[in-house]
């Protein structure tokens, strides 16, 4: 059999061309393995190769989604590889999400296997985990050789057209498919001993584990605007400058409440991002760009609203623990309850 | 934060650049904006023209928080 031959889809981190700063990157190809392509050449031992690359930067990738999909599918076309691989893109969001798109377009459009592999936390995985096989990986590239050995076993075999096994076996997230099998014993006798385990406190497996939907049904609307206190929360880390309460870049551990009584406008001078997942450049030059208090107490003025909240929330949304965003949350809304805030205005970058 | 926000009886709307993202993330009141790193802002206008996409933006964030949604709405015009 002649070897296998990939098309493997990298950011612009990964590639070696930039951080942030080169996010906007548009799509290009080169031959051959680039970056984490490297790893999984060595790790397909002469089986499979890479035959060629592509790159896209995350920021471009999602406000381009249309655009970036149509050219990087006529690139991927082009060396019609037997399998296209993106990824491993770990807790970086934009990266899943742009790893879970391609990978679907490809799947659909060309009708080529696909793999990619990311946390389970990534909000890439609750998108495409059941239109594509996601390897789950750690949250940081320090999971990379991990991540690698087992997306290669799994892209070898999807490669080949053989048989896939359970997520458990195999390492990839559950896609919600249901197969057949003969059990060795009826559903009664396992559903009692399943109740027999659970009734003395041992560990069991279910069957059909029930989906998690954890959705909270939206508030009534704000009935009366011009009365209206109207507060304002961000996840896109705009702090006073300096940023006094050490809001970690990426990974936050912890919030800032900041009174902005005294200000009409937030400028370069007073105010900054403290977020280290997306170009600061723009929001440290005006950071009404991300928090729109200029705005707002405009229309504090006009009457439009009744008051803007003297206090603001914020932290940083990158690769920050979903349990860490709800407990600061829970906590600070809370305070604005209390406070007698009757709407608020979260905005993310 | 969004679910927790609204969980606390307190009506809220994102406004944010990837829709997706806040939709599996499960905000009922969704506003797009502009892009990634100047969600509220475009920097290649005017400030004064930049300040009107933004003060537009925040108008439609309003308008859907006086918007009775059933569910995940996002806001598109």
């Amino acid at each position: 059999m002649s070897k296998i031959k990939v098309v493997h889809y990298i950011n612009q981190f990964f590639a070696g061309i930039g951080g942030e700063e080169k996010a906007d990157h548009k799509p290009e190809v080169r031959e051959g393995a680039v970056g984490p392509g490297m790893e999984f050449n060595k790790r397909f031992k002469g089986e499979a190769e890479i035959v060629a690359t592509v790159i896209c930067g995350d920021t471009y990738f999602n406000e381009n989604t249309e655009d970036a999909k149509k050219k990087i599918l006529e690139m991927v076309k082009k060396y019609n590889p037997d399998i296209f691989i993106a990824g491993p893109a770990f807790n970086a969001g934009r990266y899943g999400v742009a790893c879970g798109t391609i990978t679907k377009a490809v799947n659909d459009e060309l009708q080529i296997p696909v793999l990619t592999g990311m946390y389970i936390e990534n909000p890439g995985a609750d998108m495409f985990k059941k239109s594509v096989y996601i390897v789950e990986t750690k949250n940081s590239a320090a999971g990379m050789r991990k991540a690698v050995k087992s997306m290669t076993k799994l892209a070898l075999k999807l490669a080949k057209g053989e048989e896939i096994g359970t997520p458990e076996e195999e390492g990839y997230m559950p896609r919600g498919i249901r197969k057949n099998y003969f059990a060795q014993e009826r559903g009664s006798k396992r559903a009692v001993d399943m109740l027999i385990k659970k009734l003395k406190d041992e560990d069991f497996t279910t069957e059909y584990p029930m989906p998690d939907f954890d959705r909270v049904e939206p508030n009534p609307a704000v009935k009366d605007l011009a009365n209206a206190k109207i507060a304002l929360v961000t996840s896109g880390g705009i702090v006073p400058k300096g940023n006094p309460d050490h809001i970690e870049s990426s990974s936050a551990s912890r919030y800032g409440k900041y009174d902005i009584a005294d200000f009409n406008d937030l400028t370069s001078e007073d105010h900054e991002t403290a977020h280290g997942g997306y170009d600061p450049v723009y929001a440290n030059d005006d950071p009404d760009r991300v928090l729109p208090v200029d705005v707002l107490r405009d229309l504090e003025k006009e009457g439009v609203i009744g008051e803007l909240h003297r206090y603001y929330y914020a932290t940083v949304g990158n690769g920050t623990a979903v349990s860490s965003a709800k407990k600061f949350a829970a906590e600070f809304a809370k305070e604005l309850k209390n406070d007698g805030v009757d709407a608020v205005i979260l905005t993310s970058t | 934060m969004v679910k927790e926000i609204e969980r606390a009886g307190i009506p809220v709307v994102h406004v944010c650049t990837v829709v997706p993202i806040s939709l599996t993330v499960g905000a009922n009141r969704i506003v797009p904006a502009v892009a990634i790193p100047h969600p509220l802002g475009n920097p290649n206008l005017d400030k004064d023209a930049e300040k009107q996409v933004r003060r537009k933006l925040v108008e439609k964030a309003l308008k859907a928080l006086q918007t009775e949604v059933d569910g995940q709405t996002v806001f598109e015009d």
